[in-house]
């Protein structure tokens, strides 16, 4: 196990439908919780990265006024963005800076405030989440991507409504016992298949929802990160990948190319596979989005995700528990913190902090984030002594 | 012509691959294919990523595809609004390509299904705007 790069203190702000705050006081939350888990102080900071969507900033170039209002500068700053999977492409290039010496501790801040922009121009920027040559004229959303992905899972796997309104369930509770979560309301299959249609076969129950929220990760070198916890929280793995906007060059529509793509390098870095697994977050933007996660993660042969939701082996004392924090279905999506909640949610796992959803002897854990309907995945391995 | 007239929201004003417009006002469906490796690519691309080349020639779609995925919009972004319900699909034909775009409202949703074979036809968007979609061959 290489112990060269270390997680030395999460934090998050609750996640909210409307924070009624500005962007960069979401972010001193977060920051300020992190702070404290690590015990350290601002000026500690050799470098920030600070990860969001730029299409919700209004701000042009927020890690100048972040890093002021966090006490941060002068040390280096710099904005990231790979849309959903913004702060787990700053922790990929957070550990790149602290690996290659030039930084000793490194904060990933990431952040979105989704509630800035009008419901027009949320529709407006939703329009050109796609390739805007070529498909965008047509009318797409994001709902519609996953919508064709469950189209072709159900098809070809004959995976079921029923099996993805599951997802929900599990989603619905633990997001119960999630403080900072925007939904923390039980719901069953029923309700779930009851919800309006949203794009077919995605209901809304089917589907996260916008939120506001700030997610902050500090990183170390193993010199520092061993003076700075007892518990520090190594990477083990790091795997990216990248693919073209359009849908036509598409492999296949069952899977995400670069979401296998991604797990495969992160377990090759790792140098484990994926039965080693104890815990794991997926990015369950829509509830097909989780069953094929759990596919492309290795968890499940292709076509048998679902199962693995049917036999309850993503719940807590399962074979693989999945998003013990409710996942973004739960907490709400606020972009570019997504992320970074959940490799904080992972490092709290790994260090033994979470209470009635912990994973008993849990030692290592993977996060898989993707960004846009199959532009980018970064997957992360994380392990502790 | 220029690509803003692409569709009923194009977000696009400028492209090489223009022509394929032109095409389809002449209810022709064209793609691009690569003079020097012969990679046939769509969406069309006028520069070849394989070998390099810039020389590209249209070839026409003149086959029939069989739908892969797809997903009846119910809440469609800004500009498209009372466009809705509309089904959005992609389509693979026998030379490997895949398309992208709208099935027919000709054709019932409650009959799209995955297999189902397709082939993609030009249309007119009034008053200038052109597009495909596709319908049952």
């Amino acid at each position: 196990m290489k112990k060269d790069v270390a997680i030395v203190g999460v934090g998050q702000s609750p996640f909210y439908r409307k924070c009624g705050m500005g962007a960069r006081e979401l972010c001193f939350m977060g920051f300020q919780e992190a702070l404290k888990d690590s015990n350290l102080k601002p000026e500690q900071i050799d470098a920030s990265i600070v990860c969001s969507a730029a299409e919700y900033d209004k701000q042009r170039s927020p890690a100048s006024v972040i890093a002021d209002y966090l006490g941060i500068t002068p040390a280096p700053s710099f904005n990231l963005e790979t849309l959903c999977a913004s702060s787990s492409t700053g922790v990929r290039v957070a550990y790149s800076l602290i690996k290659s010496g030039l930084h000793d501790i490194v904060a990933v801040i990431g952040f979105q405030k989704m509630s800035e922009i009008t419901s027009h121009e949320a529709a407006e920027r939703m329009g050109r989440g796609g390739d805007i040559q070529w498909e965008s004229p047509f009318g797409v959303t994001m709902p519609g991507y996953f919508g064709m992905v469950a189209s072709a899972h159900m098809a070809e796997y004959g995976t079921t409504p029923e099996q993805l309104a599951r997802i929900r369930v599990k989603s619905s509770i633990y997001g119960e016992s999630n403080e900072k979560a925007v939904y923390r309301k039980r719901i069953n299959v029923e309700q779930v298949l009851n919800s309006e249609i949203v794009t077919s076969p995605l209901k809304v129950f089917d589907c996260c929802a916008n939120a506001d929220g700030a997610a902050v990760v500090i990183m170390a070198n193993a010199e520092k990160a061993r003076k700075i916890t007892d518990k520090p929280i190594w990477v083990l793995g790091l795997g990216g990948s990248t693919r073209g906007t359009a849908l036509a060059s598409r492999l296949n529509f069952t899977s995400v190319a670069v979401s296998r793509e991604a797990a495969q390098a992160a377990y090759e870095m790792a140098g484990i596979g994926p039965e080693e697994i104890d815990v794991a977050e997926v990015h369950d933007c829509f509830t097909i989005a989780e069953i094929v996660a759990y596919e492309d993660c290795g968890f499940a042969k292709p076509g048998e995700g679902a199962r693995l939701i049917d036999e309850k082996q993503t719940y807590l004392g399962g074979r693989i528990p999945v998003n013990l924090d409710g996942g973004l279905l739960s907490k709400g999506h606020p972009v570019g913190a997504t992320g970074a909640s959940q490799v904080g949610t992972i490092t709290r796992q790994l260090r033994g902090e979470c209470g009635k959803t912990q994973v008993e002897e849990a030692k290592i854990g993977l996060i898989h984030n993707l960004g846009g309907p199959g532009f980018y995945n970064y997957v992360t391995i994380l392990g502790r002594d | 012509m220029g690509f803003e007239k692409f569709g009923s929201v194009s977000f696009t004003s400028e492209s090489k691959a223009v022509d394929f417009l032109k095409f389809l006002e002449e209810d022709k469906m064209m793609t691009t294919k690569c003079q020097k490796c012969g990679k046939i690519y769509f969406p069309p691309k006028m520069d070849c990523n394989v070998c390099g080349s810039s020389e590209t020639e249209w070839i026409e779609i003149d086959e029939v595809g069989k739908l892969v995925a797809y997903s009846t919009v119910m809440y469609g972004p800004a500009g498209f609004e009372n466009e809705v319900p509309y089904t959005i699909a992609v389509v693979k034909f026998p030379n490997g390509v895949q398309i992208f775009g709208r099935t027919s409202k000709s054709i019932p949703i409650d009959n799209i299904k995955v297999g189902m074979f397709l082939k993609p036809a030009p249309i007119k968007l009034p008053p200038d705007k052109v597009s495909y979609e596709f319908v049952q061959s």
